[in-house]
């Protein structure tokens, strides 16, 4: 393994390093009017040719002007660095009809540098407001709260790579949920991601708090792919791109610190591993799917009761260091969205089942099984209906079973805001049940950000 | 145990050799068109035009599809990750999904500051550049000015040239034909617009009214003068309130028509229709947006011959 991780480092290394005046067409030439003597119709039609011949090349020199006076502008703004001035042709511009006719110079393609400040990141801002209400023996959220606020820096750093940060500041304090450089240049269609960000392990923990469709996360989610914070944590990922013809298929690998609420890592020599497979195919021009297979394994800290530690009754609860977690997950997803009416109906299916084992300090392995569907329907321009089901073992406890689901209504006032409620039922495996009522306020400032999909 | 992993992260990478030898091998073979990806359909059909059989052209978005709407799906990754050029209509149309598109496509081409990008929007008469200060209150608004410029056949004319002067960039050899076919293009799109201006002559300076903003450099082309918008603010649905003042002031002006794009539903225009006696029409915004649009300059055949006769409907000129 340690050889593995040393080829990995290099290969990254070598990745890396492998990124590292017009003329006049044709001059115009003096239309001869015979005056002296009467015209037929014959010439009169001539010198009408003429004349719109000359009009033509009237216009298109009288373009030539206002182009090269729109490039003096532009490049008089970029030595004032004043703000961005776009000068469009001071009128509409007839069209030439003849090929002859004189060409303007070549079109600058280039916005005009306004200033140093365009180079800034694009920035946004998220709050998401949880209210809750109703029963829950294990009840984490407070009767309000303001769940997390999180700012987004996305820019491109250089003509090889680009950088995405997302600072959150949640109940826990502030930390850096993802913070990454992605090099976007590589050759063998690959893309590589260097920082802290969220593993590529199925679809729900890929997604930030703000873009999930519901108010909370999956059972399966929270009893065995970390919770919340979910499987985020500093490290590279590399994913390849296979081009065929068929479907579009991406082969990703991760390694990770093993410094996440997932895994735990006691040894520089212990690393986490994540793969995934995905593959996607448009069904019609309106629908798709889209399946993955993903794999994690690495080292965890296990805290167990003192049953469950051979000759430790004494103690309340102990810690085990460098126990293998291994997580298989499988994801489908359906989408159906009619284009002519996208903005109004939209229909997304999602199911994934994450099969985990896990290493006990005395000896058998504990295996669990969870799993989620869900639903979720726009059918109006701002509304949204959707459910959710959940089942899902605990990771320590595989005969712990906890049952659930949701049904949620999310309006949408426009893309920087939506209001959702959501109903909650969870049955826990300890015999007690949950009822909430959640609340959901998200809303953003600042740039547009990417649709989510 | 360990070998399984190694054997399980081994794989993208071998994938990625065989690739690289497969796109090799493609490479020193014969030279095959250039691969022109378009976000939209506007875009691909003033590629073909130019291009002719130097290219092949794919358009993402549909014509019957609103622009700003677009998932970034996949499979456009893909299609993206193949051009040799992208052309986009910028003036961040597109800034919810090209992006995304873009950095998943591992195209050194077509990244910012590649040499297979080009930002159609760049040379072009923009109208609607909002001045003073910009805040989503005044909805999506666009902050470079009304990206829909392409709905001006002098626009077009302008995006065919710089598409032109990229092809010959990207491939020099082919210059000739470039250049012969955007003459052809030219002289074809003037004598059309001829046919436009003496077919919306009549009409200078008739009102109407439009769902979306997106034909300001169509109507200002043809001296079309819009008085209100269904939409109260771009991206914004209209509440009942605004709609009574849109109908107040349509039967104050004696407007009568109600222009809407293919992917907005008729059932707010048409409730105004009826209350004032007028006339919702659906133009296609993009090639595609209906069947007979099926180039850029059947696109204003179109769009001129239905708003001519609603227009000679409308005010019995």
């Amino acid at each position: 393994m340690a050889r593995l991780r040393l080829s990995l480092v290099c290969g990254l290394w070598a990745l890396a390093a492998t990124t590292a005046s017009p003329a006049l067409a044709q001059s115009s030439t003096a239309a001869s009017v015979q005056a002296a003597k009467p015209a037929g119709p014959d010439e009169v039609r001539r010198v009408r040719e003429e004349l719109d011949r000359l009009r033509q090349e009237f216009d298109s020199l009288r373009r030539v002007y206002d182009d090269r006076l729109q490039q003096l502008e532009q490049r008089l703004s970029q030595i004032g660095g004043g703000p961005l001035v776009v000068t469009p042709p001071a009128v509409p511009v007839a069209p030439p009809a003849t090929p002859q006719a004189v060409e303007p110079a070549p079109p600058q393609t280039q916005a005009p540098v306004a200033s140093s400040k365009v180079f800034n990141p694009d920035m946004s801002v998220n709050g998401n407001f949880i209210g809750a209400a109703g029963r829950n023996p294990f009840a984490t959220l407070s009767p309000m709260q303001m769940s997390e606020v999180e700012a987004a820096f996305q820019a491109v750093v250089d003509p090889y790579a680009r950088a995405d940060f997302f600072l959150a500041v949640g109940r826990e304090g502030a930390e850096v949920e993802e913070g990454y450089i992605t090099f976007t240049s590589l050759p063998g269609n690959l893309l590589l991601k260097v920082g802290k960000m969220r593993a590529q392990f199925g679809k729900m923990n890929t997604l930030h708090t703000h873009t999930l469709p519901s108010v909370d996360r999956s059972l399966v989610t929270e009893n065995l792919v970390g919770g919340d914070e979910g499987f985020s944590d500093a490290g590279f990922s590399v994913s390849h791109l296979v081009r065929n013809p068929f479907m579009f298929v991406e082969l990703t690998g991760e390694a990770y610190a093993g410094t996440s609420e997932l895994f735990q890592s006691d040894q520089r020599s212990k690393l986490a591993y994540v793969g995934r497979v995905r593959g996607y195919r448009d069904l019609t021009e309106s629908s798709n799917i889209d399946l993955g297979v993903s794999l994690a394994t690495g080292p965890t800290r296990v805290e167990v009761g003192p049953g469950l530690l051979a000759g430790s009754i004494s103690t309340p609860t102990l810690s085990a260091v460098g126990l293998n977690r291994r997580l298989v997950g499988f994801d489908a997803t359906f989408r159906y969205r009619p284009l002519r009416r996208a903005i109004y109906q939209r229909l997304n299916l999602r199911t994934e089942l994450i099969w985990s084992r896990q290493e006990m300090p005395d000896a058998p392995y504990e295996r669990a099984f969870g799993m989620y569907a869900s639903g979720e329907y726009q059918f109006a321009r701002r509304w949204y209906i959707g459910a959710r089901a959940d089942r899902s073992g605990r990771a320590l406890d595989a005969a712990a079973i906890d049952k659930g689901g949701a049904v949620f209504l999310t309006f949408w006032p426009t893309e920087f805001s939506q209001i959702r409620g959501q109903f909650r039922r969870i049955n826990f495996a300890e015999g007690a049940r949950a009822n909430e009522f959640l609340m959901q306020f998200n809303f953003s400032i600042g740039a547009h950000g990417a649709h989510v999909f | 145990m360990t070998s399984r992993y190694v054997r399980f992260l081994a794989a993208p990478a071998l994938a990625a050799v065989l690739a690289a030898v497969a796109g090799g091998a493609t490479a020193a073979g014969s030279v095959a068109p250039l691969k022109v990806v378009t976000t939209t359909e506007d875009l691909a059909s003033l590629a073909r035009e130019v291009g002719g059989d130097r290219v092949t052209v794919v358009g993402l978005a549909k014509g019957y599809q609103d622009p700003h709407q677009v998932d970034p799906k996949p499979s456009f990754i893909l299609e993206v990750s193949r051009a040799d050029l992208l052309i986009a209509v910028g003036r961040e149309l597109e800034i919810g999904w090209l992006p995304a598109l873009v950095t998943s496509s591992r195209n050194a081409k077509v990244q910012a500051g590649g040499t297979g990008f080009l930002d159609a929007s760049r040379n072009v008469k923009i109208l609607e550049i909002p001045t003073g200060q910009i805040t989503r209150a005044m909805g999506d608004v666009h902050p470079e000015g009304n990206p829909h410029y392409w709905l001006d056949p002098g626009n077009g004319r302008q995006i065919a040239k710089a598409i032109r002067d990229k092809l010959i960039a990207l491939a020099p050899n082919d210059r000739a034909v470039f250049e012969q076919r955007y003459a052809q293009f030219d002289t074809r799109l003037a004598a059309a617009e001829k046919k436009w201006d003496a077919a919306l002559a009549p009409y200078k300076g008739a009102k109407l009214v439009t769902y979306h903003r997106s034909w300001p450099n169509f109507m200002e082309r043809w001296g079309l003068n819009v008085i209100g918008y269904v939409e109260p603010k771009p991206g914004i649905p209209a509440p009942p309130s605004h709609i009574i003042q849109l109908i107040d002031e349509m039967q104050r002006q004696g407007v009568k028509l109600i222009v809407v794009e293919p992917y907005f539903s008729l059932k707010t225009p048409q409730s105004i229709a009826s209350r004032i006696g007028g006339t919702v029409l659906v133009l296609a915004p993009s090639v595609g947006g209906v069947k007979e649009a099926g180039d850029y300059i059947q696109l204003f055949d179109y769009n001129v011959a239905q708003l001519t006769a609603a227009l000679k409907q409308a005010t019995g000129r």
